[in-house]
């Protein structure tokens, strides 16, 4: 399997919200900590290696 | 220079005694193997070659063990190759046993582990004892040995002050309190240790990562009631580090470890007053303990670029160096000592060529390799290097406290366990792929319960060849070596270990009990190539 770069959350501006809901009225330094949360938690679901690897590329590449 | 102790002894074991090699009057007296060092590494290099007659001299500037003991902790693989030394039993009779670590941030406990080892060993996972009775037992193994003749001179008070190293031998000059002599060595090992004044002569390089941080050891001898457990503590609500640990040596000392950061003033940190300060904030203000041994450590994870040069050949923290997490220091140079030793006496009785020892540095660069990324993740786990890798770390420890699957991110150390040599030349391919993967070419032989005793009882020194579940011939000739034939039956842990799909397997063991080659059944010319292999004869 690759990683999946198409649409793939059924409910996307509900899913946004509750992101954004997620860090409302958290400090810059306690929404750091639950970033970081997020990414092992999401990471650790995910498993598979070679997908992680793709999504580091892939994060990576959208910021330059 | 003058002869002075540069530490205190705790063991005076090799007291200094001239040697007729002192008053030769016909130039250099010449010996086949010289060891430079008597620290753990050269003295078990000394007492393998020993063991297999070959005559080794040793030469320490110092006529024991220092005082303190840095290295606590020794693995399995250490204790199995010390077993077949003959002085494992004395370590595991006087080491503490444990399996339970704990892991704390703060003021909590974040989990709970139990090392949980395999059943049908010998040898526990890891024992706790003072590094200068490691080396203690080491010595009196080898004047056992001595009594039983084997060859080996352990030289004290003599300080190795210059090396000119030839194409076929090397000179030394040698420093005693009775002044000044020479020898010469056909093969030199250095296990001068890590700042090896032998890699300065020779102008050798040590190229690696320093780690920006402190560690205040503390043993001490208290009567309070705690468990034989590992304890770690991330960020202590104590303030006494900014990591601590808590870990029980033999005797009622315990080990003490707090992390100090890079800008400390180090002779304030390490007066009295203030290490006890530090105690007193994490053992509460009700126990009483006395301090037996203190020291500040920093540390680098480095090694040479190639650890044989010609007749000189690198071992131990001389040849390279990691972090103490993990405990990969002396137990990865034990390893080395296991891998050289056969390699070399196979080479000075012509049995092999001198390109054998060409293996020794490739597979020992590659051990060396797996300890120093190891050893720095653990260190860079420990010390966070950045804001982000600090908010990452603690992340792992607050998901850890609720959440199974962010424990095995949590790295406080990765005990040592050996690596496997996997692709490396000596190693025959793998005509076994139903084989277990532990076992496959490259590994070392995972012990197992056989008869009344075990299995690696039965292994090394020698090449083996081992039979599971096929019968070999108690003894066949190859390469100029007498193969010793070993049937077992493919049973037990054995079968688990050795077997797994297949219904039959027959293994080709090198004498540091690392497997060369499989195949489902006894097979002479593809054994024979397999032994030449294993020689370094391709
Ligand atoms: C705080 C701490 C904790 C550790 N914990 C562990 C642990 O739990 N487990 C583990 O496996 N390892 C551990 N280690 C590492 C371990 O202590 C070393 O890896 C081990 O001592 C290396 O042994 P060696 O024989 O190579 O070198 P050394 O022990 O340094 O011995 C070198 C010897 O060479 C001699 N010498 C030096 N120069 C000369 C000369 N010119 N002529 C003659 N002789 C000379 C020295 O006097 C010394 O006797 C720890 C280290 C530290 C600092």
């Amino acid at each position: 399997m690759a990683l999946n770069t198409d649409p793939n959350i059924p409910d996307p501006d509900g899913f946004y919200a509750e992101l954004l809901g997620a860090h409302e009225g958290l400090s810059d330094e306690a929404s750091t900590a639950l970033n970081a949360r997020l990414v092992l938690i999401l990471a650790n679901h995910i498993g598979d290696r070679a997908i992680l690897t793709e999504a580091f590329a892939a994060a990576s590449k959208s910021e330059a | 220079m003058p002869l002075d102790d540069r530490y205190q002894l705790a063991f005076k074991l090799y007291p200094y005694e001239r040697s007729a090699d002192q008053d030769a009057t016909g130039g250099p007296v010449r010996h086949p193997v010289v060891v430079m060092g008597g620290g753990p590494i050269g003295v078990a290099t000394a007492l393998d070659l020993g063991l297999q007659g070959i005559p080794v001299v040793l030469l320490d500037d110092h006529e024991g063990v220092g005082q303190g003991s840095r290295a606590i902790c020794f693995a399995k693989r250490t204790l199995e190759i010390a077993h077949r030394y003959g002085c494992g039993q004395p370590m595991i009779d006087k080491g503490v046993l444990w399996n339970v670590g704990k892991v704390f941030h703060d003021d909590r406990q974040i989990y709970e582990f139990n090392l949980l080892p395999e059943d049908g060993h010998r040898n526990p996972a890891f024992i706790n004892l003072q590094q200068p009775h490691f080396e203690r037992f080491l010595v009196e193994r080898v004047r056992e040995a001595q009594a039983q003749g084997a060859p080996i001179d352990l030289r004290g008070k003599n300080r190795v002050d210059t090396v000119d190293v030839k194409d076929d031998h090397v000179v030394i000059d040698i420093t005693t309190p009775d002044g000044p002599y020479q020898i010469e060595a056909d093969w030199l090992i250095g296990c001068d240790g890590a700042s090896s004044p032998l890699r300065k002569m020779m102008s050798l390089d040590f190229e690696g990562r320093v780690f920006e941080d402190n560690f205040l050891i503390a043993d001490i001898t208290m009567k309070a009631d705690f468990p034989t457990e590992r304890w770690f503590w991330f960020e202590p609500h104590f303030k006494s580090g900014d990591s601590a640990l808590l870990h029980k040596q033999p005797d009622g000392v315990w080990r003490i470890d707090f992390q100090l950061g890079w800008d400390i003033d180090r002779k304030e940190e390490l007066k009295e007053e203030n290490i006890r300060r530090r105690l007193d904030a994490m053992l509460g203000p009700d126990v009483d303990y006395d301090l037996v041994w203190t020291s500040i450590y920093t540390f680098q994870c480095r090694r040479m670029t190639q650890f044989r040069h010609g007749r000189v050949i690198f071992a131990g923290d001389a040849a390279h160096q990691v972090s103490p997490f993990g405990a990969r220091g002396a137990n990865s140079g034990i390893q080395d000592v296991d891998n050289l030793g056969w390699k070399l006496g196979l080479v000075l009785n012509g049995t092999a060529p001198e390109s054998l020892l060409d293996s020794y540095d490739v597979e020992r660069r590659h051990g060396a390799d797996e300890n120093i990324l190891n050893s720095s993740r653990s260190t860079d786990f420990i010390t966070p290097k950045s804001k982000i890798s600090h908010v990452f770390r603690n992340a792992v420890l607050d998901l850890a406290e609720h959440h199974a699957f962010a424990r095995p991110l949590v790295n406080s150390g990765r005990l040592s366990v050996p690596c496997v040599y996997d692709g490396l030349p000596l190693n025959s391919p793998d005509a076994l792929p139903d084989g277990p993967a532990r076992t496959r070419p490259g590994a070392p032989c995972p012990d197992a319960p056989l008869g009344d005793g075990f299995l690696l009882d039965h292994l090394g020194g020698d090449f083996v060849l081992l039979g599971v579940g096929v019968g070999v011939p108690d003894q066949i000739e190859a390469e100029g070596l007498a193969l010793r034939g070993l049937s077992v039956p493919a049973d037990g842990d054995i079968m688990d270990r050795y077997l797994g799909a297949a219904k039959g397997a027959v293994y080709l063991i090198r004498p540091d009990q690392h497997v060369a080659g499989r195949w489902p059944s006894f097979d002479e010319p593809a054994i024979a190539a397999a032994v030449s292999r294993a020689l370094g004869k391709d």
